[in-house]
């Protein structure tokens, strides 16, 4: 079996025999048993992860199609004595998209600018490095989670695949740096950029702790003043994340029902957003030749 | 206006946009964090570090917070907030300590053991995982698993047992523990993933060559090589697990109590809190200052463990590069 354990007197030296069996495929059955078991825990492991993420989608599918109305998304939240009293979910649909809207819109030309700042100029180099680690650190507090982190981990690490030559090329057919990003870079990590962008948006909609801290624990929006826009967004008011926590026994707990119908519609979001993700790092993944394996998160 | 923006930018004009924008970023975090050491600052002033020690009734010490109006007396900045402390560090080790193997090993199962077809479908369905909001894991959690634990795990003659001191009703280190391992896991496995993918295949290869059967070559080559990168997936999923809040506000039961190791099996059983948890629980009652200073100074903490964290994890990674790996 082993081409090192000590040979029998009949047999030649050891060196010539094949290294496994006599020149077949070693089979899992001949090894040791402590390599069978890490061999099946590796299985157990892989096919256990895939099992957990299959039973909560399973689960959640079951319970929002028990659960969700047409009219839970168009009616606004009340207050009732009963699950059938306390209307929809509507307000807080509309905070989840104003929140997004705001966060991308802010956090999309952040984070491009700045990965492109770090891995194209980033001098001074302290000051570089402090920009990185404070961005690392704000992605490292998961629920101080904005879209900023994502948006710009995503685009670095594309601008950092990009091959060097590509750039030398630019510079010597005499382009400026800037023109360089402009015609050359950033049409090639268009892909990552898309890819950050729809990580932040499945962030912020998947964010619960900063909208209760910063938000308030309102189920209705409620905006402050009279001018419509702005009164809003000085307002408290709710996002779906927020309003499942306080319809869970968590918060105010009074209906599971409609956390359970609310939660659907948050996973149902991330669901297709995590496959415009996959789309986008296949075809990327096709165009640059390389493996899926890097491409998880 | 437009046709200036059209106009091909110099590359000085390009370098101090960028860097503003950059410049904005850093110090928009950097003031948040001097933001939250500015309102932590009373509850260091008025007893340095030792309001981390145990000692005193962390819900006695809460309540008279809450029950001080807008000038709160110096005594009222009293804290011994080991309970929660305990609950963190209690919590989030015994998470990575479950997840840690099962990344590991699903890992090596997605990059070298899977057939082609069961990969395609491995690597979104657990990207997916990474993706599911806390607050849908917590919503499982409190709506599935506690109640579970609650009626059919934990034993009525226990309940009793320990019915003067604390409620055994399914809110506990165990599932708080089960769903930050499924939460964390993934953070680890997308790591681990892209390091063990990096090594070179012909170093399993060799290994296999020298007559290792294949699983003993991939343990012994690539994840060795891929050590720095597995300790720097932990320390990174550690900071995750840390500062989850909601999630484990949901199912970690509501008191300050801490799980006793003494009491055995029932110790899983036990409910508690953690930093980030109380955090969230007290969100809205923050209005007494001695409160909030306490709460900031808890987010303190949590900042400057993850700042410790990812510095870690970026200094382990290092000797990765000697080797030629880019992970």
């Amino acid at each position: 079996m082993n081409a090192f354990a000590p040979s029998k007197g009949d047999a030649g030296p050891p060196a010539l025999r094949p290294a496994s069996g006599h020149g077949r495929r070693s089979s899992p059955f001949s090894w040791r048993w402590i390599d069978r078991l890490a061999l099946a825990w590796a299985w157990t492991a892989g096919l256990l992860l895939c099992l957990i993420a299959g039973a909560i989608v399973v689960y959640m599918g079951i319970r929002g199609i028990q659960y969700l109305r047409p009219a839970l998304l168009a009616e606004r939240p009340a207050v009732g004595a009963s699950q059938s009293e306390t209307g929809g979910f509507l307000d807080p649909l509309e905070g989840t998209g104003i929140l997004t809207l705001i966060g991308i819109l802010l956090a999309t030309p952040l984070g491009v600018c700045s990965a492109l700042w770090i891995t194209e100029y980033g001098r001074p180099s302290w000051l570089a490095r402090i920009v990185e680690t404070s961005i690392e650190v704000v992605a490292g507090t998961p629920d101080i989670v904005i879209a900023l982190p994502p948006l710009f981990t995503a685009t670095r690490d594309g601008l950092q695949a990009v091959p060097k030559h590509m750039r030398e090329a630019a510079y010597a057919i005499g382009k400026t740096r800037i023109a360089t990003i402009r015609r050359v870079l950033l049409p090639s990590v268009r892909s990552n950029i898309a890819t950050g962008v729809t990580l932040g948006v499945s962030r912020t909609i998947g964010d619960t702790a900063i909208v209760v801290l910063l938000l308030g624990l309102t189920l209705r929006s409620e905006p402050q003043g009279s001018v419509p826009g702005i009164g809003l967004l000085r307002g408290t008011g709710s996002t779906l994340t927020t309003y499942v926590f306080q319809n869970s026994p968590a918060g105010e707990g009074a209906a599971p029902q409609k956390a359970y119908a609310a939660a659907f519609v948050l996973l149902v979001f991330v669901l297709a957003l995590n496959l415009v993700v996959g789309r986008i790092g296949r075809r990327q993944a096709d165009e640059l030749g390389l493996g899926a394996a890097g491409a998880i998160v | 206006m437009l046709q200036r923006f059209r106009h091909p930018w110099t590359d000085d004009r390009a370098e101090r946009t960028l860097g503003a924008a950059s410049l904005i970023v850093g110090v928009v975090v950097v003031a948040m964090v001097a933001f939250v050491a500015v309102h932590a600052w009373p509850t260091f002033a008025h007893d340095g570090l030792s309001w981390l020690g145990p000692g005193g009734n962390l819900k006695d010490q809460t309540e008279a917070m809450q029950a001080t109006g807008a000038h709160a007396p110096a005594s009222a900045y009293h804290l011994n907030a080991w309970p929660i402390v305990y609950g963190t560090l209690l919590s989030t080790a015994l998470a990575v300590l479950l997840a840690l193997p099962l990344a590991v090993f699903s890992s090596i199962f997605i990059v070298e053991l899977a057939p082609r077809r069961l990969r395609a479908i491995a690597i979104p369905v657990i990207r997916l995982l990474a993706s599911v909001p806390s607050v849908v894991y917590g919503l499982i959690g409190v709506l599935v698993l506690v109640p579970f634990v609650g009626n059919h795990i934990v034993s009525d003659s226990e309940k009793a047992k320990y019915a003067s001191e604390v409620q055994l009703n399914g809110y506990s280190l165990i599932v708080t523990v089960a769903i930050l391992a499924v939460m964390i896991t993934p953070i680890m496995v997308a790591l681990i993933c892209e390091a063990l993918a990096s090594v070179p295949k012909t170093w399993r290869e060799g290994a296999i060559a020298l007559g290792l059967n294949p699983l003993r070559a991939i343990l012994a080559v690539v994840v060795r090589a891929a050590r720095p990168a597995i300790v720097a997936a932990a320390v990174l999923a550690t900071a995750r697990a840390l500062g989850e809040a909601v999630m484990v506000y949901m199912v970690s039961g509501v008191n300050f109590w801490s799980p006793r190791p003494g009491d055995g099996v029932t110790f899983f059983f036990e409910p508690l809190r953690t930093l980030a948890s109380t955090i969230v629980a007290f969100a809205e009652g923050a209005s007494a200052p001695a409160l909030r200073s306490a709460l900031y100074a808890f987010a303190l903490l949590l900042l400057f463990s993850s700042l410790a964290l990812s510095v870690a994890g970026y200094l382990i990674k290092l000797p990765l590069r000697k080797y030629q790996v880019r992970a």
